[in-house]
């Protein structure tokens, strides 16, 4: 069925802290790698060394350039999957029930030998969870690694999504976000977590933190600052005009 | 969005083909035996083969049948539903006129309701994609169901009914595009509410993810068609509208309905043409896009 649970015992899903992450695309490498061989249709790669080479990803990293009103722009890198949200437009929209969210803890998944391959539930999504791959025509999307998670195979250190596992910048935390007390909801009642396009009415269960703000060594000193700037009289220009052959030289052609 | 050529023929075709099956089964025009066959042949050609050039673009065909389970939530399920029931109905309806002679006129307007019903359920489809914001209201479906109707009173040879639909459908195009330009500005979505950086300041995308293309880009942004909009839409409302009605003004004549068919679906074809390639999904503004 592809109505959407009336709520979930669970909202299992990611953290994702913008102050931290330092743009090294760690975690698009490792999810690719997990589930290009694990759950589900491999995630295929057209062209991957021609010139013209496309592929299918589950988690991606964008940069933005955020330029506030006084002093240095900041960039930010942005990592972008599945956000598992409460009322997942993707979900409703499938014609097939192939695409479902868990009751037990909210993930949203495809069931991958239902999907017909329309591309409505890529198309559902604002924020560009779901790619087609391309060999396979079938819909594929963050799992939260689902087959890692509950892997009693695993050591325990390893039960998270490899995208979190693999941060080296510690950017990413995985949980229940619909418990107030796990770590990951402090994390987020703390630092003020947000919604990405929230005015889509999606409920996303991800949350992004939002970077933290920046010292202000890049301000040059204002002049009545006296206290910092002591010696800069010193350090003014001794000479305003050329003297000696340059200066006549200057002079001479200023006369031209 | 990406203007795939399967889906422009299927709702541009199927769209015809219902709306004259609309007609048929309200009894307009009142015909039996072969000349029903006829009519009853082109409307089946029409619907059908826009129904089977929708299932071009699925990735598995084969697995269709599974399409129509999900009616409860589905739209495209829906209309999964819908069609068939109205081909059905329909072929119940035309059976009666085209081998006993007899209109079943019950069953022609039950075949009429589905039929228009098909047409809502695709409009549907699109109408309901909060992620498209010109695609985001009532007026997409009031489009569909308008073109619809006016294509089946072409085809149909409802020469004064179809004067005044080809007149009200052009100004509901025209609203449409209108409402349409300022939609995605007005959505609320944009690249601050998308990322949550808007407080500390101006947002900029700053570098993609990847140095190529993908899929997200490939069906999305689709930005090269844009170009020609303006010209597109002056094309599709003298080819889709102005010029049929002159021909359909004219003394009644085969060739002249014909070429007013022709021009009418030439015409509405760009029109869908635009109606993909104009659209903007939110998911582009990751991407500093539009």
């Amino acid at each position: 069925m592809t109505t959407l649970p009336e709520k979930t015992d669970r909202k299992l899903g990611l953290v994702i802290d913008l102050d931290t992450c330092v743009g090294c695309h760690a975690c698009v490498v490792s999810c690719k790698g997990w589930n290009t061989e694990n759950y589900g249709a491999p995630l295929s790669d057209q062209d991957p060394y021609g010139a013209d080479p496309t592929g299918t990803f589950l988690n991606r990293v964008h940069s933005y350039e955020v330029q506030p009103e006084e002093g240095a722009a900041q960039l930010i890198h942005f990592p972008k999957s599945c956000l598992h949200c409460e009322d997942a437009p993707c979900v409703t929209v499938c014609p097939t029930g192939a695409s479902y969210k868990r009751t037990e803890d909210g993930i949203v998944l495809v069931n991958e030998t239902d999907c017909i391959g329309c591309g409505l539930c890529a198309w559902a999504c604002p924020y560009g969870a779901r790619e087609m791959d391309a060999a396979e025509g079938v819909m594929k999307k963050c799992t939260l690694c689902v087959d890692r998670i509950y892997n009693d195979n695993l050591p325990e250190v390893d039960q998270v999504p490899a995208c979190v596992r693999t941060c080296p910048a510690g950017a990413r935390h995985f949980g229940d976000l619909g418990d107030p007390d796990s770590e990951v909801s402090q994390l987020v009642a703390e630092r003020g977590g947000m919604d990405l396009m929230p005015e889509q009415g999606t409920k996303p269960v991800n949350q992004y933190l939002p970077p933290r703000p920046k010292d202000e060594l890049d301000r040059t000193a204002a002049p009545e600052d006296s206290e910092i700037d002591v010696l800069a009289p010193y350090l003014n220009p001794v000479a305003d005009s050329p003297k000696g052959f340059l200066g006549w030289l200057d002079k001479t052609l200023e006369k031209l | 969005m990406h203007p795939a050529p399967s889906v422009i023929i299927f709702t541009t075709l199927s769209g015809l083909g219902f709306g004259l099956l609309f007609w048929l089964g309200l009894g307009f025009p009142a015909v039996t035996g072969w000349t029903a066959f006829a009519f009853f042949a082109i409307a089946y050609a029409l619907a059908v083969g826009g129904l089977l050039a929708s299932t071009f673009h699925l990735g598995h065909p084969e697995r269709a049948i599974k399409a129509f389970t999900q009616w409860r939530s589905s739209w495209l399920s829906r209309e999964a539903c819908t069609s068939v029931a109205a081909l059905v109905v329909m072929g119940l309806y035309g059976a009666g006129l085209v081998f006993f002679g007899e209109r079943w006129a019950l069953l022609g307007w039950i075949g009429a309701a589905l039929s228009l019903l098909t047409v809502y359920t695709t409009s549907m489809i699109y109408a309901q994609m909060k992620t498209v914001p010109r695609w985001q209201t009532p007026l997409t479906p009031v489009l569909f169901l308008t073109l619809a109707i006016t294509g089946g009173a072409i085809l149909s040879g409802e020469v004064t009914a179809a004067l005044v639909l080809l007149l009200l459908a052009a100004v509901v195009q025209v609203i449409w595009w209108q409402r349409g330009d300022g939609a995605l500005a007005g959505s609320g979505t944009n690249l601050a509410t998308a990322t949550g950086l808007g407080k500390p300041g101006q947002v900029r995308a700053f570098e993609p993810p990847h140095t190529g293309t993908n899929y997200l880009l490939r069906e999305f942004v689709h930005v090269v068609g844009r170009k020609h909009a303006m010209k597109l839409r002056l094309i599709a409302l003298v080819l889709g509208y102005a010029l049929p009605f002159a021909l359909l003004a004219l003394p009644f004549n085969h060739v002249f309905a014909l070429l007013a068919v022709l021009s009418h679906l030439t015409g509405i074809a760009a029109s869908r043409w635009l109606f993909f390639a104009e659209a903007e999904h939110v998911v582009g503004l990751y991407y500093g896009k539009r």
